[in-house]
């Protein structure tokens, strides 16, 4: 764990490649250098076409990027996709199976398992939702869960994300973009398909729908163009074959939503929303946002509406709740976890803090509510300023921070500037909940594209792949 | 369909009508500009040929605000590259993009990769055109940019509302246009009916037809000499050219009826009565009203028809 030699993805210590890696292995060496860059231009250039761009935050209004996409694909052998898999599955049945019981009897907490004050207590509890019975018991229907692999080959949750996850597009517009590319390769192996996702999302949400709906009308809520995510929404609600609507599109009537369509009020029973919970609905949460739809909440609470993810989900995936997550999985499930979490050190406990306060220059130190990658310390890549900055911070509100191990990301080959060169990697698999739970093959693989970085953020300079898993 | 996406649509559809005409205007602008001849009433604001672009898409008020004088390259400048000129090409164009990709679900991945391409490579064809490319070839490329993407709507698209809501405003801002253009060469050239006849209403009138893709159409029809009178029945009345008065409602017509219900009685009856003036219409009654005003009341009342579209679909009340 504490090795600082990363594990190479394609080729074992002594250079072997890793069979798995084999045909795409064969292409790269046989594939002159200058073609691969051209394939690489290739993609970009579609890309741009396509439009698969996103707005960064802070940049001049208008500003378009892509998000950077590699060619190398990150491949997992079946075997081991089946291990993970089983591993995603127990731990988001467990994540949901926990949002159920802390807004309803609490057991967990009434038990002892779970700090009570760390849930109550917690910016992202909403107190609101005590009690209500959300559609199919299913809270977190579409949870992205952040893996990675460390030195000795073996995998981690590094974190859960369970309020409106990102990024299923770039899997699916990568595989889309690699199977134009690579077609051979995809012919001569089997690599598992993920182009059903959609499908899957829409066959979940039509499932959560209020009781006695036959045919119920689903939506994607986006809070509109000027997001960054806003290709995803426009994308997925296209593969879905659904209204993209934004706040000001919806009203609410006698606890139910409509659309304004041109041929009058249309019901909507089931909205899947990339909204924050926060902007939801102005006359509970926020009162300045205009995002929402006023009277909302009142319709959800009162079963007129299926909101996708719940809201109040946020409480589950902070990083102040991620330690008690494998206790949750024996708790709920009677089970071991199949997927490790990071080792965690709790700040608000002394001898952790203490430990931890003197191990700065080791660690990464997290801020429970940040998100993006911005809170964060980095020990072994930090300067005596920064660590003293967190350290300040850190005694100031303990509970605000975890501290976890530096890990070494496993890389994997990039093509960079100077050719084809390890870069280190995380996964992102989409884990959907509903009438059952599932996990299309592989996910998300984002790359940090910056020698020695270990921040895969797209906010942050990051790119992605497209990842496969092959038959062996 | 939400009512959002149908506004969208229907204002990506005119944006891309509007550039092609923008661009129709300039070119053949252009071509008045190379004649020897000049027009007899000097002391007309539209004596100068570029100022005609500024009086036929209404912003000449706003043009001689900030610009001043007119020039060629000054008007070239506002009706191309002008973010605040709403009918400049570049305005048009980022408008027309920005709605597709805002309703990019509705459409096909064919149209909005289309248009997205246009877009990408606006500003290269821009330089060029105040490079070494010259206008021309840009107001070509622009025509050619707007055939495709109706081209690529027609051979991809749904036949369904969202369709019909595009077609709804390809042809209101096109029978906008043409009675934009008809009436602005009617007010250079004919002071009286009877005023006809030279070597510069021949150029000018042909000029007009070919801003409207009409003068091949009018040899074809009439293999005659051009006379106002026929280019006036052509451009209002015959329902068989596509950038006439008549073709255009024909087309609005058609689609309300799709579209419409019994909820929107006041609307099929504007959209059938407007139909009906120009279906049933004949070219002596028209001259006799005087063509000016037959032009003034036909804008109003489509602009009215346009009003009572949005009301119904585009923008309802609750």
């Amino acid at each position: 764990m504490t090795t600082t030699v990363a594990y190479d993805e394609m080729r074992t210590a002594d250079g072997t490649v890793r069979a798995h890696y084999g045909p795409f292995a064969d292409w790269l060496a046989r594939t002159p250098p200058e073609r691969v860059v051209q394939k690489n231009d290739e993609a970009a250039r579609a890309f741009h076409r396509v439009g698969i761009t996103f707005a960064v935050y802070g940049e001049d209004e208008g500003t378009e990027r892509l998000i950077p996409f590699d060619i190398v694909p990150r491949i997992i052998p079946a075997v081991e996709w089946s291990m993970l898999e089983r591993g995603l599955l127990q731990r988001v049945q467990a994540l949901n199976a926990f949002l159920a019981d802390i807004y309803g009897a609490q057991r967990i907490l009434n038990q002892g398992i779970v700090p009570r004050e760390r849930v109550l207590g917690n910016a992202q509890f909403r107190a609101e939702m005590a009690g209500v019975l959300v559609a199919g018991g299913t809270w977190a229907h579409v949870a992205g869960i952040d893996l990675v692999r460390a030195g000795g080959g073996e995998w981690y949750v590094l974190e859960d994300n369970l309020r409106v996850p990102s990024g299923v597009s770039y899997m699916l517009e990568n595989r889309r973009m690699m199977m134009r590319l690579f077609a051979e390769l995809f012919a001569t192996q089997s690599i598992r398909p993920v182009q059903h996702y959609p499908d899957l999302l829409l066959e979940n949400l039509r499932a959560v729908s209020p009781l006695g709906i036959e045919s119920p009308t689903v939506a994607v809520l986006t809070p509109g163009p000027h997001n960054s995510a806003y290709f995803e929404h426009t994308f997925l609600a296209q593969q879905m074959g659904v209204e993209l609507v934004e706040g000001q599109d919806l009203f609410v009537r006698d606890q139910k939503v409509y659309m304004r369509t041109t041929r009058g009020p249309q019901r909507v029973h089931v909205l899947y929303r990339r909204v924050d919970d926060d902007f939801l609905d102005p006359t509970q949460f926020r009162a300045d946002s205009s995002l929402g739809v006023p009277g909302l909440f009142d319709a959800y609470r009162a079963g007129g509406v299926t909101l996708a993810n719940a809201i109040g989900t946020g409480v589950a995936d902070d990083k102040s709740i991620y330690p008690y997550v494998p206790d949750m999985i024996r708790f709920y499930l009677d089970e071991d976890p199949v997927l490790a979490n990071v080792p965690t050190y709790k700040l608000y406990l002394d001898d952790e803090r203490d430990y931890a306060l003197a191990h700065l220059d080791e660690l990464v130190v997290k801020e429970v509510h940040g998100a993006g990658g911005y809170g964060m310390l980095i020990g072994p890549m930090s300067t005596r300023a920064e660590r003293e900055e967190f350290r300040a911070r850190i005694l100031a509100r303990p509970g605000n921070y975890i501290a976890q191990p530096t890990l070494a990301l496993s890389t994997c080959p990039t093509l960079v500037e100077s050719g084809v060169a390890p870069r280190h990697i995380d996964l992102r698999p989409y884990v959907l909940s509903g009438k059952t739970v599932h996990v299309v093959p592989g996910g998300l693989t984002r790359v940090a594209l910056r020698e020695g970085s270990l921040v895969v953020n797209s906010s942050q300079g990051g790119g992605t792949k497209d990842t496969w898993v092959v038959a062996g | 369909m939400l009512s959002r996406a149908a506004n969208e649509l229907f204002w990506m559809a005119r944006h891309i009508e509007r550039a092609e005409n923008t661009a129709r205007l300039l070119d053949v602008t252009w071509r008045t500009s190379l004649l020897p001849y000049k027009v007899r009433e000097l002391d007309l604001e539209w004596a100068d040929p570029w100022a005609v672009p500024l009086v036929t898409s209404g912003t000449a008020t706003s043009f001689y605000a900030r610009n001043g004088d007119v020039s060629a390259d000054a008007v070239l400048r506002f009706m191309i590259l002008d973010p605040l000129n709403s009918s400049s090409i570049h305005a048009c164009l980022a408008a027309a993009r920005e709605s597709a990709r805002i309703v990019r679900g509705a459409i096909t991945s064919e149209m909005y990769e289309d248009l997205n391409g246009a877009w990408l490579s606006l500003r290269e064809h821009e330089d060029a055109a105040f490079g070494a490319g010259g206008v021309q070839p840009f107001c070509d490329w622009v025509k050619m940019r707007s055939h495709l993407f109706r081209g690529v709507t027609f051979g991809t698209m749904l036949r369904g509302e969202a369709y019909d809501f595009i077609r709804l405003g390809t042809h209101i801002e096109r029978a906008d246009n043409t009675a934009r253009i008809l009436d602005t060469k009617y007010h250079l050239l004919l002071p009286s009916v009877e005023d006809v006849g030279g070597a510069v209403d021949y150029y000018q009138w042909a000029s007009l037809l070919q801003s409207v893709s009409g003068f091949e159409a009018y040899r074809k029809i009439y293999s005659n000499v051009i006379s106002p009178r026929r280019v006036a029945e052509m451009l209002v009345l015959r329902d068989d050219m596509p950038r006439s008065l008549h073709s255009c409602m024909n087309l609005i017509n058609d689609t309300l009826g799709n579209l419409c219900d019994e909820r929107n009685r006041e609307l099929m009856r504007l959209a059938g009565e407007l139909h009906a003036r120009l279906h049933y219409g004949r070219t002596d009654d028209i001259i006799h009203q005087g063509l000016h005003e037959y032009l003034m009341d036909f804008l109003e009342r489509i602009s009215a028809l346009g009003d009572e579209i949005s009301a119904r679909f585009l923008v309802p009340a609750d």
